[in-house]
């Protein structure tokens, strides 16, 4: 009998973390890379003193952008354009889905190679391009892996991050009929291997953007593997697909951003590449396409500009470490979330882009304790916006109505003195009927995995009135 | 000094002797105590939950209470229900005009208990005595919203007897965070269950904290591993006198 998984979406997320959080195995694979990253993090973080003040001005600096986010746009594709690209917008996930399948089905484009981009699964762009008739080639390493698994990325920066080299191995000698070796090296020359014919026959390659320069029209790409450089440089036609809050104003600003978010993301002072794409290749160059179709996708953005309570939302720069140090996310993994942007940044983003019926258990999946906004380079207050999101969530009643209920007599009970007080008492005598072996109360839920504390003889405030009856 | 007390509803009905102790350290320490007994919860529980027309109707409650209790300082064994009431009344969560200027009155004066001992009052030395090795817990709350982690240290530091050892994992949330407990009741007991690798491994007979809800969260772990560490908060050990 096969068993069918559960589908990684965020109304599974119940589901989807049942099936894990009781996995040693991925849970070890989980503390290993995340542990990893963070320790690598902090040792390049620590080049700098005033490593706060940059991320006050990268906060800053992306909040200027997005406050004039139609300016910045509008000179953004003029210098594209001028530089010799095409700029398209897109609406929502379908029309930049469709638009970059049009653009690459073109004279009988056939194979299309693809580098890392969080926007192209965001709008499950290597499916649509499929669907399309290209051959559609994952290359960046994690990605791969991944589309060799069949599964989605579990992580922003670090796709296969939720599984370890022996089960990279297995995958790889299935898939691709090598000898077992977990060796990441022999690996990573497998790879390299197939990809590399792929690269040559490609006829389109599909990337991402981590910045776009507005005073210049550039496309700026950060990678370690040189695969988005020949992803971009080789095929005759480059799509590069990206949401507007990428865009920054300018080359100086820009050298802020590399700094934090190589450090942040990898730990890295800097990504083995970084490419800077300012057009299609020149009459004068040896290397680069022949179209460079630049694709701008709003799939809900422009809506979170307009909400002032989570626009901080769009500073996010893609670099992953609120995943890496969510103690939520360390335990249940990216497809815990069932979400294609996991962990604190995925449960804020996801309900504008699912929409926050289907999303609704997400910003709930957080003990809210704020790790997630002290490590992020550029400091959003993310688990002020889970809060956020709660409130829209319960305030539109749609928590479970149990929750509901209890909440209600709750702030009822609590909101005159004597009934909280009789409640207390109540509590008090008939607290013992409801003992469990353990000696603690027998509450649903919490019981099942922890002690809960038998209530005290007295409250502190009948020990206070009888501190105060007892003569000085 | 004239310093009223505040009780958080957990602390009230499950934690009093921490209550207590810190009521009489205030007290050894020459302040002037009140305590009002209308108080009940500050509403963080319907806040944290997204129920803020619930969590309203207590912060009007404490409101009315607190903006007029004549004291200079409203102290509380709580980091995080301190953050309730200085950080999200009138920010967060939104309330109506007289109120949101209470808020603004009342932030200026909560404090929570160790901090308003280091930072306010300057003391460090509260003449306590408690022979064990104790480990500190920061508290999410307390670490990230209030900024406080050296506050507990320096005073467990000068504490007669007491040997303070760091866990490597203290500044990890413990998992508790409120309904998150229930909602997601696997993933919090896993969080908890790490937090108490990290307290055997400190090699901790007591282990300490600001709030008693992540107290209770990691004391819930310890009884169900059948470990021997104590759980204590704060104020009971500031309160332990030879």
């Amino acid at each position: 009998m096969t068993h069918r998984p559960t589908p990684i979406e965020p109304e599974n997320i119940g589901r989807l973390i049942a099936e894990r959080i009781h996995d040693p195995r991925l849970r070890g694979n989980l503390a290993r890379a995340t542990t990893t990253s963070l320790v690598k993090r902090a040792a390049v973080v620590a080049d700098y003193d005033d490593w706060e003040s940059m991320r006050a001005v990268a906060h800053d600096i992306k909040r200027h952008v997005l406050d004039h986010a139609d300016d910045y746009l509008a000179r953004f594709e003029r210098q594209a354009t001028a530089a010799g690209a095409t700029v398209h917008f897109a609406g929502d996930a379908e029309d930049a889905s469709r638009l970059i399948c049009e653009i690459a089905a073109r004279h009988g484009r056939r194979v299309a190679v693809k580098s890392k981009s969080m926007t192209g699964e965001e709008i499950d762009l290597t499916h649509a391009l499929e669907r399309a008739g290209l051959e559609t080639i994952e290359t960046d390493l994690g990605e791969y892996i991944i589309q060799l698994a069949e599964e989605p990325p579990s992580h922003i920066t670090a796709p296969a991050l939720h599984k370890s080299r022996g089960e990279i191995g297995q995958l790889f000698s299935e898939k691709l009929g090598i000898e077992y070796s977990d060796d990441p090296e022999r690996l990573t020359e497998v790879a390299r291997a197939v990809l590399r014919e792929d690269f040559l026959r490609a006829d389109v390659g599909v990337s991402g953007v981590n910045f776009a320069i507005a005073e210049s029209g550039t496309l700026c790409i950060v990678e370690n593997e040189g695969n988005a450089r020949l992803s971009t440089t080789l095929p005759r036609v480059h799509i590069a697909v990206m949401g507007f809050e990428k865009l920054l104003p300018d080359f100086e600003t820009l050298s802020l951003f590399l700094n934090l978010l190589g450090r942040s993301a990898t730990g890295q002072r800097l990504t083995c590449y970084t490419s800077l794409i300012t057009g299609p290749r020149r009459a004068d160059e040896h290397d680069g396409p022949d179209e460079l179709h630049i694709v701008i996708l709003d799939n809900g953005r422009a809506r979170l500009l307009a909400d002032a309570a989570l626009r901080e939302a769009l500073l996010c720069i893609r670099c992953g470490a609120c995943l890496n140090v969510c103690p939520v996310y360390q335990k249940i993994g990216g497809h815990g979330y069932g979400s294609i942007y996991p962990g604190p940044i995925g449960s804020v983003i996801t309900p504008i882009f699912r929409g926050e019926t289907r999303a609704a258990g997400l910003p709930f999946a957080s003990s809210l304790c704020g790790a997630c906004a002290d490590i992020c380079p550029v400091h959003i207050d993310l688990h002020h916006l889970l809060l956020t999101w709660r409130a829209r969530i319960s305030g539109k009643r749609k928590g479970k109505w149990t929750e509901r209920l209890i909440m209600w007599t709750f702030v009822r009970v609590a909101a005159r003195t004597a009934l909280f007080d009789l409640a207390g008492r109540l509590l008090r005598v008939f607290g013992p009927l409801l003992r469990s072996r353990d000696g603690g109360l027998r509450v649903p839920i919490w019981s099942d995995t922890r002690t809960f504390p038998a209530p005290p003889p007295r409250s502190f405030k009948q020990c206070w009135r009888a501190d105060q009856e007892r003569p000085s | 000094m004239k310093v009223s007390l505040f009780i958080p509803c957990l602390t009230d009905q499950f934690f009093p002797d921490s209550g207590m102790r810190m009521l009489r350290v205030l007290e050894r320490l020459g302040h002037e105590v009140s305590y009002d007994p209308r108080q009940t919860c500050c509403g963080q529980p319907a806040f944290n939950t997204g129920y803020h027309h619930e969590a309203e109707t207590l912060a009007r409650k404490f409101l009315d209470i607190f903006d007029r209790d004549g004291a200079e300082y409203i102290v509380a064994p709580s980091g995080s229900c301190v953050t309730m009431v200085a950080q999200f009344y009138g920010r967060m969560l939104e309330l109506p005009a007289p109120y949101a200027e209470a808020a603004d009155r009342v932030r200026g004066r909560v404090r929570e208990f160790t901090s308003f001992l280091v930072d306010v009052l300057g003391v460090t030395d509260v003449g306590a005595h408690f022979a064990e090795r104790v480990t500190v817990h920061d508290s999410c709350h307390a670490l990230r919203e209030l900024r406080i982690k050296r506050q507990p240290r320096a005073l467990l530091e000068r504490v007669e007897g007491l040997e303070l050892v760091e866990m490597d994992a203290a500044e990890v949330c413990c998992g508790f965070g409120g309904t998150f407990a229930v909602k997601y009741a696997d993933v919090s007991a896993a969080m908890a269950e790490e937090k108490v690798d990290s307290i055997i491994r400190s090699g901790a007979t007591v282990v300490t904290g600001v709030d008693s809800s992540c107290l209770m969260q990691i004391d819930g772990m310890l009884r169900r591993r059948g470990s021997s560490v104590r759980t204590l908060h704060i104020a009971e050990i500031l309160g332990s006198i030879s």
